[in-house]
Formats: structure tokens, sequence, C-alpha cells
């Protein structure tokens, strides 16, 4: 088995690098997320039923109701809500210091996205700038919990349609990533990591090599995925023009992330919107043309790709300099300082206990998380809580596509949508 | 935190950038459109403050003559209990915002659109006809806050229990003083 993904299966895949193709594909059906309340007539032939919440292949707690005729669906409706711990009206409680605690627990497969956009959007309020060290660490760790979460879903994605191999493969590679994030941020999710102001730490002795071994380990796993998967018949069998999405339907669904990139529709807000260094770095927008379960896992595992390139030449460019602005309304003074400074270790219990104040304002920022537009808008009334922290959910819109891919799919093929869709629910009930 | 230890803090100047003339080319075709609407730039991004009845209005224009291709958040703000009320000279508060975030992608940028909502009549029309993907995030707003949205298919609660009573996040629910309750059980209220 070759470690390289080769240049073949290289050209197989469409390629953006500096001008998107942005085509709108028109759609001659129309877009109904859930309908009027149902069931509300005669079913006649046809039966509902009820799949999950406590189904495996629902990713955690995702009920959908179908309407089926004998086996094909005729419509069906996304029943949210089982995570729903009101994670939103926590953050009103909690300080700008404590936020990030609490909004990292929402994507738990790509932690570190929630608490870069939480902390943008509370910089963006402080009118902050963090120095480029913090930004390229921040862009090092967001690529590296992309890969994670990427990983993720091929494991999770091949073991719902039965590859219950990729499950193992796809989750030993998880764990070597994991692995790093655990000796950057000592902590293997919900890292709370990226704060306001910069990151909690900096980068420990011999980073690079971890770094360096992790992106050879999963490269290698991403050409074994793509030899054991992409050209497997069974596979194409079952992924091959499932779940048929179109560029117009995501639109008008407010669908985005690789979803809206599988419909041939390239946009990333990395590339389109660039934040901390992304115009700086060299990487690719991938995207496909057909808008199909296939292509959804192709573009993620080619996205792993994108994101190992970024990772190396974050490995090799990485800023010197400080990992934290230097502004003591939010920075905590350094630990030795407390030791020696009565001072300090005041300000330190301040910040701590009481956080610091941000002006009055409001502003949404969005950034690309590995599902697609992660934004979060937040409401500042000048004290030293949120009065609002809203967070953007991709996975909350992406499940409405549900819906409109299912429509006259098999019962089988639902659980290939929703595996395409790759929904966290703790992202989507917050 | 108690209140004595949150006015102990140190103060932070408060310098909300107010201008009222739009400096952004959408924001100033919908301040021509609809009277009454007033711009504001928030931290760089362009915002309108618009009349809560010609809110479905404002997102078609948006939709069919300003290529705003995706409708890419809808939320709300209750601000009933702000210390210090941060709202652009021209607009009448209310204790309710309704915040909904543009996007176009062909043009690359983006909007957000704000209406203020009275507290005695929480109702705004839906943008479901010109966006379908508002969906969920009007039966969200709706459940969370209370905001009804006229014209919106099938407005019903989605992340709380459907027996459940009030709005949790309005400032003035008190969730901690509910014991917990699963569907089913009698509810303590």
């Amino acid at each position: 088995m070759s470690t390289q993904i080769d240049d073949e299966s290289e050209d197989r895949l469409e390629r953006q690098t500096t001008e998107g193709a942005q085509e709108i594909h028109g759609s001659s059906r129309e877009v109904v997320v859930t309908g009027g309340p149902w069931p509300d007539d005669e079913l006649g032939d046809t039966m509902i039923i009820n799949m999950g919440p406590q189904h495996p292949s629902t990713h955690g707690v995702l009920r959908l109701m179908m309407e089926l005729d004998s086996e094909e669906v005729v419509r069906v409706k996304p029943v949210i809500g089982y995570l729903h711990t009101g994670m939103e009206k926590t953050g009103e409680e909690l300080t700008y210091v404590q936020g990030g605690t609490n909004v990292t627990r929402m994507d738990y497969a790509s932690p570190l996205s929630n608490e870069l956009v939480f902390s943008l959007a509370v910089e963006r309020l402080l009118d902050l700038e963090v120095p480029p060290r913090a930004q390229w660490m921040r862009m090092l760790l967001v690529e590296l919990s992309r890969m994670g979460s990427h990983l993720l879903f091929q494991a999770t994605n091949g073991m719902d349609l039965g590859a219950v191999s990729m499950m193992l493969y796809g989750w030993r590679e998880r764990e070597e990533v994991l692995r790093v994030v655990e000796a950057i941020t000592g902590l293997r999710m919900n890292n709370n990591f990226i704060r306001p102001g910069g990151l909690a730490a900096d980068l420990p002795d011999g980073w690079q090599d971890a770094v360096l071994d992790v992106c050879e380990v999963v490269e290698r796993g991403v050409a074994e995925y793509d030899a054991l998967l992409s050209e497997n018949p069974i596979w194409l069998e079952r992924t091959v023009g499932v779940g048929v999405t179109t560029t117009q339907e995501c639109l008008d669904l407010s669908i985005t992330g690789p979803i809206l990139r599988s419909t041939g529709f390239a946009w990333d807000l990395r590339k389109a919107q660039p934040y901390l260094a992304y115009d700086q770095v060299d990487f690719d927008v991938i995207y496909t043309e057909n808008g199909d379960v296939f292509d959804r896992y192709r573009i993620r595992l080619y996205e792993i790709l994108e994101s190992i390139r970024i990772v190396r030449q974050c490995v090799e460019r990485m800023p010197d300099g400080d990992y934290r602005v230097q502004d003591k309304k939010v920075t905590p003074p350094p630990r030795a300082r407390i030791d020696e400074s009565m001072e300090a270790l005041i300000h330190h219990f301040k910040l701590f206990t009481e956080g610091f104040r941000v002006p009055a304002g409001e502003t949404y920022v969005a950034i690309e998380s590995p599902r697609g537009e992660i934004g979060c808008y937040l409401v500042s009334d000048g004290s030293g809580r949120p009065v609002r922290v809203h967070v953007r959910g991709p996975s909350f819109y992406n499940l409405q596509s549900m819906s409109p891919m299912m429509q006259g799919a098999l019962v089988a093929d639902a659980v290939a949508v929703i595996s395409s869709v790759d929904p966290i629910m703790g992202e989507v009930d917050r | 935190m108690s209140d004595d230890a949150r006015e102990n803090l140190p103060e932070v100047d408060a310098a909300p950038d107010l201008d009222p003339k739009p400096d952004d080319e959408v924001a100033a075709a919908v301040l021509e459109r609809f009277a009454g609407s007033v711009f504001h730039s928030s931290h760089g991004q362009p915002v309108v403050y618009v009349g809560r009845e010609v809110l479905a209005e404002v997102a078609a224009m948006l939709h069919d003559e300003q290529q705003f291709t995706m409708l890419v958040d809808v939320t709300a703000v209750d601000h009933l209990l702000d210390g210090e009320r941060h709202c652009p000279a021209g607009v009448v508060p209310e204790r309710f915002e309704v915040v909904a975030n543009f996007l176009s992608h062909p043009r690359n940028r983006r909007l957000r659109v704000v209406c203020e909502v009275p507290a005695d009549d929480p109702e705004v029309p839906s943008l479901t006809g010109t966006y379908p993907g508002a969906d969920f995030a009007e039966r969200e707003v709706y459940d969370l806050l209370g905001i009804r949205f006229r014209g919106h298919p099938d407005l019903t609660r989605i992340l709380m229990p459907d027996d459940w009573v009030g709005h949790p996040l309005r400032k003035d629910a008190a969730p901690s003083r509910v014991p917990v309750t699963f569907k089913g059980d009698p509810s303590p209220r």
C-alpha cells in the first residue's frame, strides 16, 4: 500500500486555488424543510416511523420522523432538542474568561473552532489584535482540530455504511491527532486553550517533531482510506448518487461547509473572508460537482490533506514572539510574578473571579469550522458578562438538508445521508 | 459575583462608533427604499435597523435585487436587564431585538439587519418565504425567546420539550428555580 496519495488520485479531485468556481446550479425541486405540522392528513398506504433518538447511526440523539411508502422515504422531519442544556443561557452567567469553557463543549468534535470564534468575537468588541505567534498557533490548533474532526467523520461514516474496519482505522489516526493536541493544550477535548487575548500557554518543547510525526501518520492513514474505499464497488454502490443536493438548495437552506462545497460551489471562509493568517498560507479549497454522499466523503478526506499542508506551513513559519496580547486588562500576569508581587496576585485573582469588562456593543464573527460556517453573535452591555452569546452552529442549519436529500431515498440510504451531513448534536441543541 | 463586586470593576470607556452616513452601498439602498431605517457601523460591520413590519420586504429585496444568496443566521436578544443600552441614534429601543445576518456569495459581503420588537406584541414577519433556511432558526427564537414569526409554516418548539411553559432565554425566566422536569411528569407549576 502506498504511503502517498498518488498523482492520479489527486487529479480525480477538482481543486481551486485562487479563483473560485461559484456558479449556482439551479434546482427544480421545491425546497421544504419540515412543511406544516404533520402528520396532518390521511396517510393512506404510507406509515410513519421514528428513527432515533437512540439509533446508533444518528450520531447522538437525533430523531427523524419518516413517512415511508414501503421502503421509500416520502418525507422526513428532524426532531432535535434531546441534548439541549441551555448553553446560551449559561453563557450569559459566565464572565468572558469563563465563556470559553462553555462554548468549547458545543461542537465537541472540533472544540477549538468554537473557542476561536468566541475569542475572536470578544477581541473584536475589545478592539484587540493578538500577536502573530498567537495567530499562527491558533491556526495550527484549529487545523489539527479539523484533521481530528474529519478523521472522526471517516470513522463513523464507514461504520454507518457497514465498513466497520474503517471505524477502527479512523479512530486510530484521530487518537494520534488528539495525543498531539493533548501535548500542546493539556486536554484531548474541551481544551479551553484559545482564550480572549491569545492562548493559555506557549507551545511545549519539541512540538515540531510531534506535529510533523502526526502529519505523516495521518497522511499514511488517508492514503489507506483512499485505497480501501474510494474505488471499492460496495462503497460506491452505497454512496454514489445517494442523497443528492444542489447548490441552490444549499444556499436557500443556509447550508455551509463540505455539503455546500460538494455541489460545485467552492466557498470556504478561510479563502473568501480570511481570518488569522489564512491569507498567508498556501492551501486549496476542495470542491466536487455531484453533491452526493460519495462527494461529501471525498471532500472531507482531501480536506485532511489540505489541513496537513497548512499545519506543515505553521511548523515551518511559526513566528517568534508572545503567545498572548500584553494587555493588563485581559491578560493574567505570568505565574512567576504572582509569587513575588502582591499586586500581581490581586490582579490575577480579580481577572479569574470577576473577569474583565467589555465595551458595550454587538458583533458577529464567522469562521470555517470542519462542518461549515460557525458564527458567534455576541452582545455586551459594558459589564463583565455578555448579554447574549449566540453560536450559529453549522450542524443546526445543515440538518435542514435532511428533508430534500432524503426525499425518494430508501431507508438504508437515510443512514448514509445522516452520516454524510456529519451533525454534532452538542452543537445542534446547545 | 455579587452586585457590589460588579460595581467595583474598573470603568471601561464605551465608545459606540455611531455613523449616520452609510459607507455601505447595500445599506444605502435599504435606507433609500425603507424610510425610517437607520445605518450603523458596528466594529466595521454594516448593520441596518429596520422597522419590524418591513423585515420580510427587506429580506426579499436583499435576495432579489442585491444578490444576498444566504440568510446565515436569525437570532434575537432580550435587552430587559441591560445596564447600558447600546443603540444608534434614531432607533427607538424596545425590549427585544431580532437579528438577521445575510451573506452574499457573489459580492462576498455581509449585512446585518436588526429590528426592534416590543415586549407587549412580540411578533415579526417570517423570512421563510424568501429564505427557507430560516425555518429552524425562527423556531429556535420562538422557543427560547417567545418571539412569534408571522407566516412560519410550523412555528413549534424545537429545543425545549413541547409542554414547556415559558421561554428560557428571556431575562425574566429563571430556569434555576424550576426543578428538572421530564416529559410526561406532572408539571411542578
